[in-house]
């Protein structure tokens, strides 16, 4: 999945040389990286699977080098890849042999907790955690919390409008923004948003939200911080079947309460996630709910006691309440655990992101299991059952290429059934490089021209990022030759090459 | 009730081909907001009708036309929501109005907005073409959030014609209450009420008095009530007057303004009378001041000035925007409406 010029759109030649002089005559104090041995390190992102050495790394510390550095690459024409702490699942900060990558962790601080007005100014390489832990002394917390929170940077977060498994009640990224500082491709300041709830014109802020680095480069963030919740109950429950499982979760919200976790793992992934941390998940069960309530007391215990009637309705063999804290801490262990405890039953795995409507997960999910028999590698799967978020899990050896193509093409079969019951090919992990053929399964020509005339408003000569998120028509009409969208022929207007 | 959206599609087509401006409408009851545009008016009426409402995926889809009252209805038959309290000026509003304005009333600081709740659109662009963006799940980051740039867009970047919303369920419990504080006291309580997550869904200062309202489960509406103290609001209406501003508060000749603020900014010294909602955030003005005034002073505390009603022609009753984001503004205006046929300066004379 490497940039391909013959359908990715060509990339201008550039003079390293030249360039790199140029760079650190302008910019003395800059931090440039540009022997092989310097450049390697940033060949990937959280999407290992794919790599290509930078053609050079750019390490600014300040905003005037961020402008300057933006000014002068495009007077070059060279492309500009940005990136945070590298954790993203779909190569969205997969670099480009002939561009420069922007490597913002060195812009690492927070500016300013403002208990009063409740918010954070933070620039953009700050850990998504680190804004929680700043805030905590307040009382006060970050909502969002991907499952990678520990390392991932908040310009990432929004950069990929990311998720999490709080997203049902407290929302993703774009829900927790107040205000965005931007350079644009010509180096130019905007800033999008504010301090107040709404600000006139459009709002771009919501527009370059999960734009993946494609319109502007952002340097300055204001987050909304919330009062941290006094109490949390998590629910344990089992069931001898998914579909009674998927029932429960839509009763749940139907019964009108909105969980602030409700996870759904099947029975492949909650062994293996018992295996490797313990977390006293059964494992007979078929599938397990973890459904989290919080806020105050009276309104978590009332909650509870309503979740709990509904689940024993919808047929769950056993119901468990995590007695204390550290229970419910390991009730949560064994779900956070259940990607690296599937690498160990595996010796690679491929991780999808799906979304759809709740009301399809048994049709889905038997989708899946078919689709696993027919490519013969089996898949684990856990899932965000509260927003529709599902996570399959495809267990493959990648030393054997015949299996990473399978994982590859079952991944794609994945995805293009998500859609297909009317959801989206990615709930959290953005398009990145590795989901870019699949956007042809979502989106059809015209709204895909739209997409770029949205990206020419902000980016004419297209060197922010270019080959993530959008596909051209090109790459559509001969990946979607195999496909059918919507009943339809895809791009029957289209000239073939 | 029904899909016009055949009907629609050619009435842009044809409009794009002879040039002529159009501007979409619902009921009408916000048509006074904004600049006055020469165009032709696009009812959206017609198409109208809830698509599909599954209350368990907490979702719901309605055409451009359906009546935010019709809206409000069905939700509430499931004991569902749209949080962010749209206002109903003159009685009604379209969902493609709703949308549209952008606009949201009393529980807006602690539900969210309009935007936050959108959760797919089509829209008909200025090429004449039917799209859809985004989608019915909650989760969905495939392409850029072109659904969500709809909200607040003032018809200007395509004409809705169709919206897919996250709603919410009713809260269970719902109690308002009234206390005699000044404006500066009610901003210190509401922050530390608010730091402390106490169950506010509305806060409103006005005339000496703070009007609250608490919402969530019967416990944390109960504790919360018996903490505040004050008494009981006497006017079981007037949340919904104060979202459709049919107090007497807005009555009168005098130009009304909206100021959109920081939270937890002090009380600004405003020429005229005065009225503090969503605990601060959003505080309407009756003033004969002059517009450069009233803005200076909304930006200096970081917020912005929006006249939203007087009869006198005035250039921008929108906060002007900065010289390089009102560029971006006409650049991506220009892309996705080359031949300017949505409700050109309706926002913004250039744009």
């Amino acid at each position: 999945m490497h940039y391909d010029e013959r359908l990715d759109g060509p990339l201008p030649e550039v003079d390293k040389a030249a360039l790199l002089a140029r760079l650190q005559r302008a910019l003395p104090d800059l931090r440039l990286l540009h022997r092989r041995e310097d450049l390697t390190p940033y060949e990937c992102d959280g999407l290992s699977a794919y790599r290509t050495v930078p053609m050079l790394v750019a390490l600014p510390e300040t905003l005037a080098q961020v402008k300057a550095l933006m000014r002068i690459a495009s007077d070059e024409g060279v492309p500009v890849v940005a990136r945070g702490a590298g954790t993203g699942l779909s190569g969205g900060a997969l670099p480009l042999e002939k561009g420069i990558l922007l490597v913002m962790a060195r812009f690492n601080r927070i500016l300013e907790i403002d208990a009063e007005a409740g918010t954070a100014r933070v620039q953009p390489g700050v850990r998504n955690l680190a804004i929680s832990q700043a805030a905590a002394p307040y009382g006060l917390y970050y909502a969002p919390d991907p499952s990678s929170q520990i390392a991932c940077s908040i310009g990432g977060n929004v950069a990929e409008n990311a998720g999490g498994v709080h997203c049902l009640k407290y929302g993703l990224t774009v829900h927790n923004l107040l205000k965005l500082e931007i350079v644009t491709v010509d180096g130019e300041c905007l800033t999008l948003g504010s301090d107040a709830l709404d600000t006139p014109g459009f709002d771009l802020m919501a527009l370059f939200t999960g734009s993946e680095g494609m319109l502007g480069i952002v340097t300055e963030i204001t987050v909304k911080l919330l009062p941290a919740p006094p109490r949390a109950k998590v629910l344990l429950a089992s069931f001898d079947s998914v579909e009674k499982a998927g029932q429960a979760v839509a009763d749940i919200i139907a019964a009108g309460v909105i969980p602030s976790g409700l996870e759904m793992m099947d029975n492949l992934a909650l062994c293996a996630a018992e295996d490797f941390a313990h977390a006293g998940y059964p494992r007979d069960a078929a599938a397990i709910l973890l459904c989290e309530l919080d806020g105050v007391e009276s309104d978590v215990d009332e909650d509870c006691q309503r979740v709990r009637a509904v689940m024993e309705n919808a047929g769950a063999t056993d119901i468990r309440q995590a007695r204390d804290d550290a229970e419910r801490q390991r009730f949560w262990a064994g779900r956070k655990a259940a990607f690296p405890a599937v690498g160990r039953i595996s010796p690679d795995y491929y991780c999808m992101d799906g979304t759809i409507p709740k009301r399809e997960l048994p049709k889905v999910l038997a989708g899946i299991e078919a689709l696993s028999r027919e490519y013969d590698l089996r898949v684990a799967n856990v899932f965000h059952a509260g927003d529709g978020n599902m996570h399959p899990l495809i267990l493959f050896d990648a030393n054997d290429s015949d299996q990473l193509h399978r994982a590859e093409a079952l991944g794609g079969r994945i995805l293009e059934l998500c859609v297909a019951v009317g959801g989206s090919i990615t709930g959290e992990h953005g398009v990145g490089r590795e989901k870019i053929n699949q956007m042809c399964s979502q989106f059809d020509a015209d709204e895909i021209t739209c997409f770029h005339a949205v990206k020419a408003a902000f980016d004419p000569q297209r060197l922010l990022n270019p080959g993530k998120n959008i596909p051209t028509l090109n790459r559509c009409a001969e990946f979607g030759a195999m496909h059918i969208h919507r009943g339809e022929l895809p791009f029957p207007d289209l000239e073939r090459f | 009730m029904g899909d016009r959206t055949e009907a629609l599609l050619e009435r842009v087509r044809a409009a794009r081909a002879e040039r002529r401006p159009l501007c979409p409408r619902g009921t009408g009851g916000k048509s006074h907001l904004g600049r006055p545009v020469d165009g032709e008016a696009l009812d959206t009426l017609g198409h109208s009708g809830v698509v599909h409402y599954d209350p368990s995926e907490l979702v719901v889809t309605a055409r451009a036309g359906t009546r935010v009252s019709e809206l409000i209805a069905t939700l509430a038959e499931q004991d569902q929501m749209l949080p962010f309290e749209p206002p109903l000026f003159g009685g009604d509003a379209s969902v493609g109005g709703m949308v549209a304005s952008g606009l949201a009333g009393p529980r807006r600081p602690w539900a969210g907005s309009v935007r936050d709740f959108v959760l797919g659109t089509r829209v008909i662009t200025g090429e004449g073409r039917h799209l859809r963006f985004g989608g019915e799940v909650m989760k969905n980051v495939a392409g850029y959030d072109l659904s969500r740039l709809m909200a607040g867009s003032f018809g200007c970047l395509g004409l809705i014609t169709e919206v897919s919303f996250k709603v919410l369920p009713h809260p269970r419990a719902s109690r308002s209450l009234q206390l005699r504080l000044t404006g500066e006291q009610a901003r210190e309580r509401i922050l530390n009420w608010r730091r402390r997550g106490l169950p506010l869904s509305a806060a409103c200062h006005g005339g000496g008095l703070l009007r609250l309202r608490l919402e969530g489960n019967q416990g944390s509406v109960d504790a919360a009530v018996a903490e505040i103290g004050g008494e009981p609001l006497e006017d079981a209406h007037y949340w919904q007057k104060l979202r459709d501003h049919r107090l007497p508060f807005f009555d009168g000749a005098k130009p009304l303004w909206r100021l959109s603020l920081p939270p937890a900014t002090p009380e600004l010294d405003l020429p005229g009378t005065r009225l503090s909602d969503w605990g601060g955030a959003q505080r309407w003005l009756k003033s004969d001041a002059d517009a450069d005034t009233l803005r200076q002073l909304a930006a200096s505390a970081g917020g912005s000035a929006t006249r939203f009603s007087g009869e006198e022609p005035e250039d921008t009753p929108f906060h002007p925007l900065p010289a390089p984001l009102l560029r971006y503004h006409q650049t991506l205006k220009a892309r996705l409406d080359p031949d300017r046929i949505f409700n050109p300066g309706r926002l913004y004379a250039d744009l």
